[in-house]
């Protein structure tokens, strides 16, 4: 029996917890540690503390035990060979998962079982993950502070009053809480930086078309990512190179190498240029925010890079284009669910009448608002004025990274212009909240790889981080910025405080 | 005097493009599978699915394309075209928009009289098909869908409404329809709905360049009534107009059983389809280089081959017409007709290599001919055929003989040679043997030889008729002529 010498003597649950994915899959692999025990803790801790977090939307105890057990049985050099040995991972409801329900935290999708794994699940899996479950959202992904689940809000565990960010709250709360030692989430227009931000853990979105989609329920098709949380930037290159590549069932996603993005973890950052766009240090802008954005850049400056200021005169568009584009697609991405074929099914006298009565009851308020958005957008008389006009807008705004790019090799920014906000303060003023993504649309719209790196607090204990933009398909330069950042500031990794235990 | 009215016709012609696998996913195309099992999460618009397309079915397009004189885009876009309807898996059809793959083509129509016309084609561009929904399927009054058919590749070409009357409009179709079976591209099957047909009719005062207002007629399934489903609807709209009544833009359908036009629904119901690029699918990419070696690789159409095949063969039109029916049978014919005249003995023979293979096949082969779609099944090989062709190219059997074995050939599948040996129907052509029954003949019937040389030379047809009877029939009967001449004359 190969698993007789793999033993968790020495590693106590908590100590478990507190391992990042490198250290995790190194240690599974080896055998030092059991995967089946390393799920056993996770599940533990999702069981007793995430009832006043509400990350999860359904923990999958039996398919993460028969996994890990699974990982346990292999040979030590076929354990090796998988990069995610035993790590426990969650994903965001909106991935869809073989068996596993799938919900994008609407009502409309409540019990919907997949037939089939999305492209980046078969990949975990085959790395050896262990797949805990299904994170809270906001519906369908449109969102900024999971407010938007049609079950329940996460809580930030940083301060269980506030919001987690959006739309992969969940998956950034548990990676926050140690819940799981990664997440998957997908970001349209910063849903996985921006809540990194807020839980203060590190967030990538790779170049657009770097992670295949298939299997993720699309929101936005040109924007969508998927990306990795993870407590550091180097565990999150783990999971990167994991899903990163190309698939045949994406006709969007690139044929290109993928690189060794580890490896990128302790280079020298000497000579690196950092671009600062002056605005985005001002008005608008929480002093807090700016105070640890300065510092960050100080901190830059110290590793030996060039600071130059650079313009992107466009992207003060960028909200009102996002707002275009966005729900256009999703007006249409979502006319499936139609309750013809799976979910939700309210039925009416007539046809006309089912459409409408099961839409009206599946879908929360935000994903109508939107769906109205963008069907008017496209509809005729206005396609020209809104839709074609957001696309040339959204070249414009890609065009002044180009230039950026000739000045510097990144584009530093805070994530959010403010640390994470009470839960209900925005939720009565959608466009409060749109303007919020002032920062993650930009690149979003140009198609660019972003990532968010945890930078400090403010004086209320509350995550901050900024954003880093680089070129497309130059994650390798995010990496290494974010790594050499987070080594010499020592920000990453920190964990809040438990939440209360919940009895379940 | 009451207005004469002209009418205005163009036609909407969706076609099934022959691909194995649909065009964004890889079920089968295939039709007749039991309902919903070529189905996958991307042609089911399962969600988190996405659509790839089928480079096969862009490469037939193109073919379609450049056969019909479009010029071909090589930078096209596939948009959506957004609606709710149950046959509707994604809530929209993937299709092509603003930037089809092909545009500007023309196809030339011959009409019952000989004349000849070009008709203009303002696009042809892929989409995909729907599924099928059954209604009352089930129990009662429930709709079922089959989702086999959903995400079928399909060509659809726009005409331009340059036809003039419904019999014009029926040239066209068949013409359209020759051309895109000619090219592997379509099986032209209207029954099965892979070859579907919407008009637009309209009519306005002779004389008037403005176009009359127009109706779309939908549901024309068969090549009989496209023409009566517009004549109807032409004398209905210009029964309305004489009333002094205004035509109302609407969908109507064709009932054959009522054999009238029925209004389905009028167009003020008409969708906004909200059309914008399928942000899914990057613009569809096809090289110069690539769209020349399509062109080169065209096969030969129709109508070209008729007019070959009258020039080098010394077929009639008629012929031709017969023989192009089905590139099947054209395929047949023009194996066979190679072959006899690669084998034929002598330079008259092998002129008339392609006459006399035409002349066969019409007579004997066709009625055992059978088509389904782009298939037709043949009842012998072009080459058993050719085998049977030299038996009587090279004096074996009679041409009326031939007739017989190929009966044979079809019921028991054996070769030409083969029962010519064993029902030993090989005509006797030794003169020796002839000579001999044929002296005996002669000795037997003096006094039919007298009067042969007394000058009844019709006699000759009894000596021929008993030499015949003496050798079963197999005697070559020219060479029984010959023979018998020589002895009584000399």
């Amino acid at each position: 029996m190969s698993h007789e010498h793999i033993s968790t003597a020495g590693a106590s649950a908590a100590d478990v917890i507190g391992l990042g994915v490198v250290e995790l899959a190194g240690k599974v692999q080896s055998g030092e540690l059991s995967a089946l025990e390393t799920a056993r803790a996770f599940l533990d801790r999702i069981a007793h503390l995430d009832g006043d977090v509400g990350a999860f939307l359904h923990v999958d105890g039996e398919g993460a035990l028969a996994q890990a057990a699974s990982v346990d049985r292999l040979s030590p050099s076929e354990r090796r060979a998988l990069p995610l040995a035993g790590v426990p991972i969650a994903l965001k409801d909106n991935l869809c998962t073989r068996g596993l329900p799938t919900t994008c935290a609407s009502k409309i999708l409540a019990g919907y079982v997949p037939p089939y794994d999305a492209h980046v699940v078969e990949l975990l899996r085959a790395a050896g993950a262990t797949l805990l479950g299904k994170t809270n959202m906001d519906e369908f992904a449109m969102g900024s502070s999971n407010e938007n689940s049609a079950f329940w809000p996460v809580k930030n565990p940083w301060d269980r009053t506030r919001a987690p960010g959006g739309s992969s709250g969940g998956s950034a709360a548990a990676t926050a809480a140690a819940f799981a030692a990664a997440a998957l989430g997908s970001d349209t227009g910063g849903s996985v930086r921006q809540p990194g931000a807020f839980c203060g853990v590190a967030a990538i979105k790779p170049t657009y078309g770097r992670v295949s989609r298939y299997g993720l329920i699309a929101f936005a098709s040109s924007l969508d990512q998927i990306g990795p949380f993870a407590r550091t930037t180097r565990d999150a290159a783990r999971l990167l190179g994991v899903i990163a590549g190309h698939d045949a069932r994406d006709a969007t996603s690139v044929v290109r190498a993928v690189p060794d993005y580890e490896a990128e973890c302790g280079k020298p950052l000497t000579g690196m240029r950092i671009g600062v766009v002056r605005e985005a240090l001002g008005e608008g802008v929480e002093p807090a925010v700016q105070q640890a954005l300065l510092a960050a850049l100080d901190v830059y400056r110290a590793l030996g890079c060039t600071l130059v200021d650079v313009e992107l005169p466009h992207a003060q568009h960028a909200v009102a284009t996002y707002y275009l584009i966005a729900p256009a697609e999703c007006s249409s991405n979502l006319a499936r669910f139609d309750g013809m074929r799976f979910g939700l099914r309210v039925n009416g006298a007539d046809l006309a009448e089912t459409y409408g009565r099961t839409r009206a009851e599946g879908f929360g308020p935000e994903v109508k608002r939107r769906i109205m958005l963008g069907t008017y957008a496209l509809s005729a008389g206005y396609y020209d004025a809104f839709y074609v006009k957001a696309q040339k807008a959204r070249t414009l705004i890609a065009r002044d990274y180009d230039t950026a790019f000739e000045r510097c090799d990144a584009v530093l920014t805070p994530t959010s212009p403010t640390v994470a906000f009470a839960l209900g303060e925005k939720t009565s003023d959608p466009l409060a909240m749109y303007l919020a993504d002032i920062f993650t649309l930009p690149p979003s719209l140009a198609g660019l790889p972003a990532s968010s790196v945890p930078c400090g607090f403010s004086p209320d204990g509350l995550p901050i981080g900024f954003q880093l933009v680089t070129r497309a398909f130059d994650e390798q330069g995010l990496v290494r910025l974010a790594d050499g950042y987070e080594r010499a500031s020592g920000f990453a990794g920190r964990r809040p405080a438990d939440p209360p235990k919940v009895k379940g | 005097m009451a207005t004469v009215y002209e009418p205005v016709i163009g036609l909407e012609v969706h076609g099934q493009i022959l691909t194995k696998t649909k065009m964004f996913c890889g079920c089968s195309a295939s039709y007749g599978a039991p309902p919903n099992t070529h189905v996958c999460p991307v042609c089911l618009g399962l969600p988190g699915s996405l659509p790839v397309p089928n480079g096969a079915a862009v490469e037939l397009a193109i073919r379609a394309g450049l056969a019909l004189g479009c010029t071909v885009r090589e930078t096209s876009v596939f948009s959506r075209k957004n609606y709710f309807y149950p046959d509707l898996s994604k809530g929209y059809q993937i299709s092509q928009f603003d930037l089809p793959i092909n545009e500007r083509g023309s196809l030339e129509i011959e009409l019952d009289d000989g004349t000849r016309k070009t008709v203009g084609i303002t696009r042809i561009h892929l989409e995909e098909d729907a599924a099928k929904n059954l209604h009352g399927a089930g129990s009662g009054t429930d709709t079922l869908v089959d989702y086999n058919r959903a995400g079928v590749a399909l060509i659809e070409i726009v005409g331009e409404p340059d036809l003039r009357s419904a019999a014009e409009a029926e040239a066209y179709l068949r013409r359209l329809r020759e051309v895109l079976m000619f090219l592997g591209v379509n099986d032209g099957n209207l029954e099965e709905g892979s070859f579907r047909c919407d008009a637009n009719v309209s009519i306005r005062p002779v004389g008037q360049e403005k176009f009359g207002t127009r109706t779309e007629l939908k549901n024309i399934n068969s090549f009989r009534f496209v023409r009566k489903a517009i004549e109807h609807e032409l004398s209905r709209q210009e029964a309305v107009l004489s009333a002094g009544g205004r035509i109302t833009m609407e969908t109507r359908t064709y009932s054959s059983s009522e054999d009238k036009t029925i209004s389905m629904r009028s167009k003020e119901e008409a969708h906004d389809y909200r059309f914008f690029p399928d942000p899914d699918l990057p613009p569809l990419v096809v090289s110069a280089a690539r769209i020349a070696e399509i062109r080169a690789a065209l096969p030969e159409l129709p109508e070209p081959k008729r007019a070959r095949w009258q020039r080098e063969l010394g077929l009639t039109a008629s012929d031709a017409q017969v023989l192009s029916a089905h590139p099947v049978l054209a395929r047949f014919f023009e194996e066979v007709a190679a072959l006899v005249a690669g084998s034929s003995p002598t330079a008259e023979q092998r002129a008339t290599a392609g006459k006399r293979s035409a002349n066969f096949i019409q007579g004997e082969v066709l009625r055992y001919v059978t088509l389904h779609g782009l298939d037709a099944s043949l009842p012998v090989a072009a080459d058993a055929l050719v085998e049977l062709l030299a038996l009587v190219d090279g004096g074996t059997i009679s041409g009326k003989m031939a007739k017989d074995v190929f009966v044979e050939m079809v019921e028991s599948g054996r070769r030409a040679q083969k029962i010519v040996d064993k029902r030993g129907l090989a005509q006797v052509s030794d003169s020796g043997v002839i000579e001999a029954a044929a002296r005996e003949v002669l000795a037997q019937n003096a006094s039919q030889v007298e009067r042969y040389k007394a000058g009844k030379i019709n006699v000759l047809g009894f000596f021929v008729g008993q030499v015949m009877k003496a050798t079963s029939g197999a005697a070559n009967p020219a060479l029984v002529n010959d023979v018998l001449k020589r002895l009584l004359e000399a």
